[in-house]
Formats: C-alpha cells, sequence, structure tokens
C-alpha cells in the first residue's frame, strides 16, 4: 500500500460501531441512542525561502452518542476513544447527562433520518502525497515571489489533503456514512516598497483533491491583489457607495445568519421572531438560499448531525423571509419538517452550510448600471472584511469591521491605508442598490459583487 | 535498516495513568527516530476529560461531557520539523505516526543521527500534587446549581433583560512530555472558566453585555465565584449600554479600563513578540532588541507563574518550565518569547512558552500571562488628563494582522468631555498599528489587574490572562457611525 492509497483508507465501519453500540447499550440498560461518528487523516505542508518549513500529518477519530433515559431526557458524551472501553464510559457519561437534560427543548429522532438520501457517494480522489504537495508548494512561493520584485516573502503558505468520513446511527435502525476527500491551497504574499509600509493578501483554492486545485490562477491571485495595494492612501472618513466582492459580503452575511437560526430565534438572541416569516428583510431583487449540495460546495455532507438530508432551501426569496434553518427539535416547535441543518447535542445547535445570493426581479434594481469592472462613480470596493469575529454584534445587528480594498474613482483603484466599515445588517440590506449580474463561486458560497449606499467609513486621514 | 522497536502492537492504554511505567516504550520510540537520522524527536501524550454546562434563563439546557486522547509526535532535521498527530495511543499507533514524521523529512533509510541518546531523565512529575484536583471539582449538581444562581441574579438586578445565560467548563489535561535531549515530565493541568451574559432588549434598542472569569489549578474556583456581585456587573453593564448611541468615528485619546483592556498589549505588541512572528517576517520589532519601541512609562512582562491565573503553568509543553519574560523595560524591548523551535531558527532563548491547544498541534511560542505593569498614576488622573476622549471601560475581541495592522471592539464605551466621564457610546473598534502606539501610551495607573482569556493562534486556542493597569493612549483611530 503506497502513501497516497493509506490516506483514503477507510477507518470507521458503520456496522461495526452499530453492532458493539447495540450490545454495550444493551449491558447498560439504554434502549434509545444515537450517535454521530468522524474520522479524519490528513497531510499538510508549509514552505519558507524554498525549504520545507513544517511537514505535519493527523490522524483524528471521535464519537458523540446521545441516550436518552426514561423520562425521556437526554444526555450526551464525546470522545475519540473508540474502543468498547471508550464506548462504554461515553455512554455512563451520557446516561448522568441525562439528568439534567432539558424536558421543554428534548431533542428526537428526525423523522427523516431514515428517508432516502438524493446524493449518496462522492468521488474521491487520491492523495499525492506529502513529497509531492512539498515540491508543488516550493515551487508556487517561488513563483509567487517572481511575480514582482516588491514581493519577498509569503509568510503565509499552506497546500494540505484531507480524506474525511462521517457517520449517523440510531436505535430505530437508521444508518447514514459518507466519506470525502478534500484539498486546499493558501498563498499570503507580504510586499514592501522602500520607506513605505508593508502590504499582504493572498489567496486560498479549495477543491476534492489537490490535483484539482488551479495553483497558477492561486499564484496569479495572490500576486494581483498584493500587488493592488502597494499603491495605498489613506481616506477621509465619510459615507461611501460600496461595492463587496462576494467573499465580502458572503461573510458578512454569514456572521448574521443567526436572522435565519429557529435555535437562536428560540433563544432570544436572533434579530428575527417566529412570525418574521413573510417579513420584507431585504430589497426585492435579492433572493437567498442555502444549499449545501450545491456543486461548488466541496465540503458537501448529504445529511446532518441528526441524519436528515441536505436540502436546497428558499430563505428570502424577493427580498422576504421563506423559511428558516431549522434541526428537529425547533422543526417540531415551529410545526414544520427538519431542514438539515442540525448539530448534535442535547441542545442540538443549527448552522447554514452554503449560501446562494441571487439577483431576481431587474426591473426593480435601483441602480442596475453599476458594475465594479467599468464605473466612473467614486466608490469603495472591499475585498475583505477583517475580524469578524469581534466585530460583529449578531444579537444586536451591528458591525464595525477592518476591510481591505480600494477606492475607486474614474476606474482608478488606490489601496486604503486602514479603514473600518459600520453599519447595521437590516438597513444595509435595504440599502443595496444593484447585484451584479455574474454569481461568483467562493470558497464559502455562492453571490455576485453587491453594491450598497450610503456606508459609513473611518479612515485615517 | 532501522531496528523493529516491537514485535507486535502493544496496547499501552492498558498503562492507565501517565507514569514512568511509559519510559521503556518513550525511550524505544525516541532511539528509532534518532537513529534514523533526526536531530531532536519529541513526544507529547495527552489525555482530556472535559465538561461544559450551559445555563438559560432558570434551566440548564446543555451538559457536554468529552473525553479525549492522543500523542503528538515531532521530529526536527537541522531548523525543518515534522509533526503528526494521531489518537492512537497503542504500540504500533504511535510507532506508525513516528515513522510518518520520519518519512516527511525523508528519514528511515541510511542516515544517522551524530545525536548521543542517554535514555530520558527521572520522571519530572509535577502532577503528583495534583492527583485529587479533579476528584475536588464540583459535581454536576453542585456547578448547575450555582450557575443557576448567576442567571437568578440577572433576573433580579436587570431590567429589559430578554436572555440571561452562564456557562461553565472544566477542562482537566493530563500529559506525559519526553524528547530526546532526556526530558520526561508529567504534568496534570486544570482550568475553569464561568461566564454570565445578558440580552436586554427595549423596541429598537439591544444591549448584549458578557463577563467570564478563569483560573487555572483552583478546584474550589466556581465554589468561590460569587455569582451575585459578578451578575451586578453584567446587568449595570447592560443597563447603560441599552440606550447608548453609536460613538463618532474619529482620532481621538483613549483611556483604556484595567484587566480585560490588556487585549490591546496582547494583539497590538504581545503577538508580535513570538518567535514565529520573526521566523515569518511578519513583526515589525525582529531587528529591534535593545531599541525603544514603547512609552518609557511602559512596562511589559510575560510569565507563566501567577498564582491561579488563567496562562500560569508548571511546565510548558515542551517540558520546560516558565520563565518570567521582561519584554519591554521602560520602552525598550528587551527579547522575545520562544519555544524551542524559535530558538533554533532565531537564536533567542526558550523562554518555557512552547504551548499548543492539543496533541494535534506542535507547539509554538506563545504568550502565558502578559500585561503591563502598574505605573504611577491614578485612573482618575488619566481620565482628568483628556478633554475630548474615550474611556473604554470593557472590550470585546480583537485581532491582529500579517503587517501589524490590529483592532479590537470596545464593549462598553463612555464619552471624556472636559476630563469628566460622560454618555455611554456603544459601535466602537480602535484601529491602529503596534509600531505607532506604543509610543502613545503615556500614562500608566496604579491598578494592574489581569484577566483570563482564550487566545488563538498558529498553535491552536489556549488559555491565556491578559492584564494591565488603566492606561492612556494619546491618539487612536475610532471606527464608528
Amino acid at each position: 500500500m503506497t502513501a497516497s492509497d493509506e490516506i483514503s483508507r477507510p477507518f470507521l465501519n458503520p456496522n461495526d460501531i452499530r453492532d458493539r453500540l447495540t450490545k454495550l447499550s444493551s449491558i447498560e440498560g439504554i434502549t434509545k441512542w444515537d450517535l454521530g461518528a468522524s474520522s479524519s487523516k490528513d497531510i499538510s505542508v508549509q514552505v519558507e525561502n524554498g525549504k520545507a518549513k513544517q511537514l505535519k500529518g493527523s490522524q483524528r477519530s471521535s464519537i458523540t452518542v446521545r441516550v436518552w433515559n426514561s423520562e425521556g431526557l437526554v444526555g450526551i458524551t464525546s470522545t475519540s476513544d473508540l474502543s468498547d472501553i471508550g464506548l462504554s464510559k461515553a455512554l455512563r457519561g451520557a446516561f448522568e447527562a441525562s439528568n439534567y437534560g432539558d424536558i421543554k427543548n428534548s431533542p428526537d429522532f428526525s423523522i427523516m433520518a431514515n428517508t432516502k438520501l438524493s446524493v449518496n457517494e462522492q468521488k474521491l480522489f487520491p492523495a499525492q502525497g506529502i513529497t509531492k504537495l512539498l515540491n508543488l508548494l516550493i515551487e508556487a512561493e517561488s513563483n509567487l515571489i517572481n511575480k514582482h520584485s516588491s514581493i519577498k516573502t509569503v509568510p503565509y503558505n499552506g497546500l494540505s489533503e484531507l480524506f474525511y468520513e462521517r457517520v449517523y446511527l440510531n436505535s430505530d435502525g437508521a444508518i447514514r456514512s459518507m466519506s470525502q476527500t478534500q484539498a486546499s491551497l493558501y498563498l499570503y504574499a507580504r510586499a514592501q516598497e522602500s520607506d513605505r509600509k508593508p502590504r499582504s493578501s493572498g489567496s486560498i483554492r479549495i477543491a476534492r483533491g489537490s490535483q484539482q486545485i488551479d495553483i497558477d490562477s492561486c499564484i496569479n491571485e495572490a500576486a494581483n491583489k498584493t500587488i493592488s495595494h502597494l499603491n495605498y492612501e489613506p481616506i477621509s472618513t465619510g459615507n461611501y457607495l460600496v461595492c463587496f466582492t462576494s467573499e465580502a459580503f458572503l461573510d458578512l452575511l454569514s456572521a448574521f445568519s443567526s436572522i435565519f437560526n429557529a435555535r437562536a430565534i428560540l433563544d432570544g438572541v436572533s434579530l428575527s421572531t417566529r412570525d418574521s416569516i413573510g417579513e420584507e428583510i431585504s430589497v426585492p431583487f435579492l433572493s437567498l438560499n442555502d444549499n449545501g449540495l450545491h456543486h461548488t460546495n466541496v465540503s458537501s455532507c448529504s445529511f446532518d448531525g441528526e441524519g436528515t438530508p441536505t436540502n436546497d432551501l428558499a430563505l428570502i426569496d424577493s427580498g422576504k423571509i421563506v423559511n428558516f434553518l431549522h434541526s428537529e427539535a425547533t422543526a417540531r416547535s415551529f410545526g414544520v419538517q427538519p431542514t438539515g441543518h442540525a448539530g448534535m447535542g442535547a441542545k442540538v445547535s443549527v448552522s447554514p452550510d452554503w449560501f446562494i445570493v441571487s439577483r431576481v426581479n431587474d426591473e426593480t434594481i435601483s441602480r442596475p448600471t453599476l458594475d465594479h469592472k467599468q464605473s466612473q462613480e467614486k466608490f469603495i470596493l472591499i475585498e475583505g472584511l477583517n475580524a469578524l469575529h469581534s466585530g460583529v454584534r449578531a444579537s444586536q445587528g451591528s458591525f464595525s469591521l477592518p476591510f481591505d480594498g480600494w477606492l475607486i474613482e474614474n476606474g482608478q483603484p488606490i489601496s486604503i491605508e486602514s479603514a473600518t466599515i459600520a453599519g447595521d445588517i437590516k438597513l444595509l440590506l435595504k440599502k443595496i442598490v444593484n447585484i451584479e449580474k455574474d454569481q461568483i463561486a467562493t470558497h464559502q458560497g455562492v453571490s455576485p459583487y453587491i453594491w450598497v449606499e450610503d456606508m459609513k467609513v473611518t479612515g485615517d486621514s | 535498516m532501522i531496528p523493529t522497536i516491537y514485535s507486535n502492537s502493544q496496547d499501552l492504554l492498558s498503562l492507565e495513568k501517565f507514569n514512568d511505567k511509559w519510559q521503556s516504550h518513550l525511550e524505544a520510540l525516541i532511539s528509532y527516530g534518532l537513529s534514523a537520522g533526526a536531530d531532536f524527536v519529541e513526544i507529547f501524550l495527552e489525555k482530556t476529560d472535559h465538561i461544559g454546562l450551559l445555563a438559560e434563563q432558570d434551566t440548564i439546557t446543555n451538559v457536554s461531557p468529552s473525553f479525549a486522547m492522543g500523542a503528538g509526535i515531532r521530529v526536527f532535521r537541522g531548523v525543518q520539523d515534522g509533526f503528526v498527530s494521531t489518537n492512537d495511543l497503542t504500540a504500533n499507533g504511535l510507532k506508525e505516526a513516528l515513522s510518518q514524521a520520519l518519512d516527511m523529512l525523508g528519514l528511515g533509510e541510511s542516515l544517522l543521527s551524530k545525536v548521543k541518546f542517554d535514555g530520558l531523565r527521572l520522571l519530572n512529575d509535577y502532577g503528583l500534587v495534583k492527583e485529587s484536583w479533579l476528584s475536588e471539582c464540583p459535581k454536576l449538581s453542585e456547578s448547575s446549581d450555582k450557575l443557576l444562581l448567576g442567571t437568578s441574579f440577572i433576573d433580579k438586578f436587570g431590567n429589559n433583560i430578554n436572555v440571561r445565560r452562564g456557562s461553565y467548563s472544566r477542562s482537566l489535561q493530563e500529559v506525559l512530555i519526553a524528547s530526546s535531549d532526556g526530558t520526561f515530565a508529567r504534568d496534570i493541568r486544570l482550568h475553569q472558566s464561568t461566564g454570565l451574559n445578558a440580552l436586554a432588549t427595549d423596541k429598537e434598542n439591544r444591549s448584549a453585555i458578557s463577563r467570564r472569569y478563569g483560573s487555572s489549578g483552583k478546584p474550589n474556583d466556581l465554589r468561590e465565584w460569587d455569582p451575585c456581585s459578578s451578575a451586578q456587573e453584567v446587568c449595570e453593564s447592560v443597563n447603560k449600554m441599552l440606550y447608548a448611541d453609536y460613538v463618532e468615528a474619529s482620532q481621538m485619546p483613549v483611556v483604556l479600563a484595567n484587566k480585560f483592556g490588556g487585549v490591546i498589549f496582547h494583539e497590538a505588541c504581545g503577538h508580535l513578540l513570538e518567535t514565529t512572528q520573526i521566523e515569518r517576517g511578519t513583526t515589525p520589532f525582529a531587528n529591534k532588541v535593545g531599541q525603544k519601541i514603547a512609552h518609557e512609562s511602559l512596562t511589559a512582562i510575560d510569565e507563566g507563574s501567577s498564582d491561579g491565573a488563567f496562562g500560569s503553568l508548571s511546565v510548558d509543553d515542551e517540558g520546560m518550565e516558565p520563565k518570567q519574560t521582561v519584554l519591554i523595560d521602560k520602552g525598550i524591548l528587551k527579547t522575545f518569547i520562544s519555544d524551542r523551535a524559535g530558538e533554533l531558527r532565531t537564536g533567542y532563548k526558550r523562554t518555557g512558552s512552547g504551548r499548543r491547544q492539543s496533541h494535534s498541534f506542535a507547539a509554538a511560542s506563545r504568550m502565558r500571562n502578559t500585561y503591563i505593569t502598574a505605573g504611577r498614576y491614578s485612573p482618575n488622573e488619566l481620565i482628568s488628563s483628556i478633554d475630548n476622549g474615550l474611556y473604554c471601560k470593557s472590550m470585546g475581541g480583537g485581532s491582529v494582522g500579517p503587517t501589524g495592522q490590529f483592532n479590537f471592539s470596545v464593549e462598553e464605551g463612555y464619552l471624556i468631555k472636559n476630563g469628566e466621564l460622560t454618555k455611554p457610546v456603544k459601535g466602537a473598534t480602535l484601529i491602529g498599528e503596534a509600531s505607532e502606539i506604543l509610543p502613545r501610551i503615556s500614562m500608566c495607573a496604579n491598578d494592574l489587574g489581569l484577566a483570563a482569556g482564550f487566545c488563538g493562534s498558529v498553535s491552536g486556542s489556549i488559555n491565556v490572562t491578559v492584564g494591565q493597569p488603566h492606561i492612556k493612549v494619546d491618539s487612536i483611530t475610532i471606527g464608528g457611525r
């Protein structure tokens, strides 16, 4: 067996885990249980000045087991020990935790945990192995540095291959499993011209296999972005017409995804309420779906943490909220079906998979001619938002975020030295003046460039 | 030909505890690594026992226990290293991981190391006196009751409170570290953190405030926590901020409160003083040791020994006891925070700062308890020295970019007018660049305080302490509306 075969050798055996858990739970007197298991193997390389800096490999496995006690209360435990000893310990831990289960929010098996999946098998791509990855990354680093005399280093870089498996089982006979391969490349260059501050930018590529990664386009994008920031100036504080790149807009939308999250609504920390279905939340020419199975999502999983199949779900249709993201428990509370967005827990988390932003109802667009490649108007093009973890107040709807971008006037871009953009997500969604026609696939979803007017930007001058 | 170290797989899990019974197994692995041509071999074994609790309103809504174990094996050849982590602690699992790490560096055939290995020293067992910690921690029922007491006090002291939450986590980590320089150490680490947060709403006005407290090595920490005063502190802030206006974007002087205000130094400067940043060429301070990089009022320390502090440790994740490190002395840069790879690649001596989230990460130079030392002013003297500025009573999180630009959000702020605190303001973000801001920290008060936090970086998320007295920054950019 070669090293490249080794990485995609399955580790989890769903039938074996089911048989062992059935036996062990019976010994513990537990009759209702479910289990989520995952396992991964990955290798990655980092380089510095044409040499290997760090080479890494890992093998991880973990399970989370949930049990229901005689009162219907749920407890969970997670462990990385998949031996019988580990599973028994996890069952006992979960049973003890079930004494503290919350009867009002107790989860049950998803009614869809046994339904047929629309996607079963994904194509697995063979790994190339650490030596090949290393050589590819050394070459990529060199090519990126050679793109411009001011690019001296690529301080953040990495190329990795991953094999990943997931299993869901329950005592009602549900059995789900999937496996996938994935590879990623990131190149983050640092450039500096004499008597000027260092500037940096980068690019990421994710694919199902390392041979599928377009390394040259990643190098070119990283170089072009970095070089475009060398000519920088401070900007004045004020209100600007702003164009968000697809990546920046998806970042912002994801940071406020609690708007569509039924768990957050029930917990009172969402800007939405139970009655928000039908609310006009954005301009009428915007639609938003969450589709974990979209062909651009290389990390797609065909079922969620409760075994519910992943779906294409409309969240905003022509500006109106039409659905929320649900787990089994929230769906039961709302009187709808689970949507395939659950994690696994005693209190089950809910999260989106893959946002797809679309332009609809063209006739209602207020400024349809705005185009980031052609516009002669003065505007700010926001390339990427930073520090989302600290600058977003999701439960309040506000944000204040540093960004990388350019001030563009008469078609001429000048990089912005340092600035933040601040606002309120609900107001922003109403101040969108154009959604460009091209839908662009990013590593976190699909969106066109989005234009918003009258955004407050704080600059340094 | 590399010697075979085991004829068949032995289940090392049968060695239930990490102790000196592991010595021969680990020595065999290290010898194997060295015989394959490695210059240095390190094995980090870990077992963890974690529990998390969440209280919402007056109910415990989530109890999440977890157990984990694993090994991280690191091999150096020159300045290059290969690192492999695994959950498989059997003899074959560890050997497979070591072989993979050796293979990564092209080792394993005819290369022979010049390194002499005299075996591991006697086990330095820092965990011996900590064996009872887990049993001394509060049981689930006691933890739940205490947390619910916290959320009930929020109900008592708060106005317009919509959401009351309390959270508690207890993590016990047992580690065994062995390396080819003879290091052989065991430790038990206990970290507990407790948090309260409240969300108040009144029509369109919303305010959310959270506070977190944390300790290391104190089994009674939750018992000693005062939920009443914590809830009062949260409620006072959430009530004041509910009707706060947005701050206007500007450039002005600020006073940063003590304790968690130290996150500015952590983000803006501390990260740039880790040797990993020198290796990457991303710190502006790389060649500045001995030079003035900050105002003469500023002295900064990184240490790992403050009793019970969240970032304290008996031994780092590379088996070294933590040193107290003066980073900046009266504005002069003295040294960097260093780990084994940092010493190898940059020449800065190790400081007992090799840290990692878990066995899945290679150790890196990371901060522990990092703070600006106390100055001679009272906090009021700082505020009264400002005509028009911002008082940042409570900070949110922050980050530093690859070129030294930092930003962090202000959770609770007040305008300063003519030397007095006036109305509360929200939505502020402080933005700057470390090398430009440090010379502007012109006054330090006499009220040094520490606060617990989590820091995410190259070797994962680790427990740290940030700290400072009240400090004044003469001018900083404030992002707002």
